[in-house]
């Protein structure tokens, strides 16, 4: 995979901290593969939007990368309530269904954006550092973060 | 089945699997089949239902869905195979699904389900199925898509 400079939080430079939320295991892994080639470190894993939200409030991580058809909860409805209590939440959608009325309501509920899968790697590491903004800096390849 | 239905499935196949692949594929046979459809490898089936109604089989060599697995993990590689297969199905239907709901289709799609039978039967009798082999440098991938639009029901 692609060597990407690694993201760190710009106020204590450490690497940023991921909430990846998929039913897929294959899925959640490959997700996690990327981001830990970003630099990043995965604070927790969920399966469902339930859980997901559970999750966020133990871990409070930096990014939720959130999938959107799932089990018991679905995605959409999870930001929304990640959103509602954490509003200052950041919360990419990742799903293979991307129509513009899927994209319109993730957005309107809270997510901050959206990604469709399968996805490109260079396409989420710039959708990170856009969520990001000022709070993420670039440091020097990922692979000589300790 | 019309092709403005169909090819969005073909043309999100090629590019679902040329990304996760990691090669480029080629479409190696092309078929039509009234029978059910008999499994290579491990297939995982998905049902719509709307404007478009039918099944699609996404069905995959195992030992390619065994490499994709290790390639993100290699922990509990035997127990992901299957989720390979359906996280592959998702993301060619999901794809579909996205041009054909832009272009004025809606339908509700069911969460890829492995197959386990060694055939999977048509869902309606007065169907045919497009029958395709990709061949990709990771091994064949077939796809059986078997599905027509809800107007054509009513022209039936």
């Amino acid at each position: 995979m692609e060597n990407f400079s690694a993201l760190l939080r710009s106020n204590d430079m450490q690497p940023l901290r991921f909430l990846v939320v998929d039913d897929s295991v294959f899925a959640r892994k490959n997700l996690a593969r990327m981001v830990q080639s970003f630099g990043g470190r995965i604070a927790g894993e969920a399966g469902d939007g339930s859980t997901a939200i559970t999750e966020y409030g133990r871990t409070r991580p930096d990014i939720v990368l959130m999938d959107i058809i799932m089990p018991c909860m679905e995605g959409i409805e999870a930001a929304e309530r990640i959103v509602r209590h954490d509003p200052d939440a950041r919360i990419v959608m990742v799903s293979s269904v991307g129509y513009q009325e899927n994209i319109v309501a993730a957005l309107q509920k809270g997510a901050k954006h959206f990604v469709q899968k399968p996805v490109k790697p260079e396409l989420l590491y710039d959708v990170i550092k856009y969520v990001m903004g000022s709070d993420a800096v670039s440091a020097t390849p990922a692979g000589a973060v300790s | 089945m019309k092709l403005e239905i169909i090819q969005p499935f073909i043309n999100a196949a090629d590019a679902v699997l040329g990304h996760n692949l990691h090669c480029s594929t080629r479409v190696d046979q092309l078929s039509m089949d009234t029978h059910a459809y008999r499994k290579h490898g491990i297939a995982a089936t998905v049902t719509l239902y709307g404007d478009v109604e039918g099944r699609i089989v996404l069905d995959l060599d195992p030992e390619t869905a065994r490499k994709m697995a290790l390639s993100v993990s290699s922990d509990n590689v035997d127990a992901m195979v299957n989720e390979v297969v359906c996280e592959l199905a998702n993301q060619v239907i999901g794809n579909a699904v996205t041009v054909l709901n832009d272009s004025g289709y809606r339908f509700r799609v069911q969460p890829p389900q492995i197959t386990s039978t060694e055939q999977v039967p048509m869902c309606t009798t007065d169907v045919e199925a497009l029958v395709m082999k990709f061949e990709t440098s990771s091994g064949p991938v077939f796809m059986n898509i078997a599905l027509r639009g809800r107007k054509e029901f009513a022209a039936d």
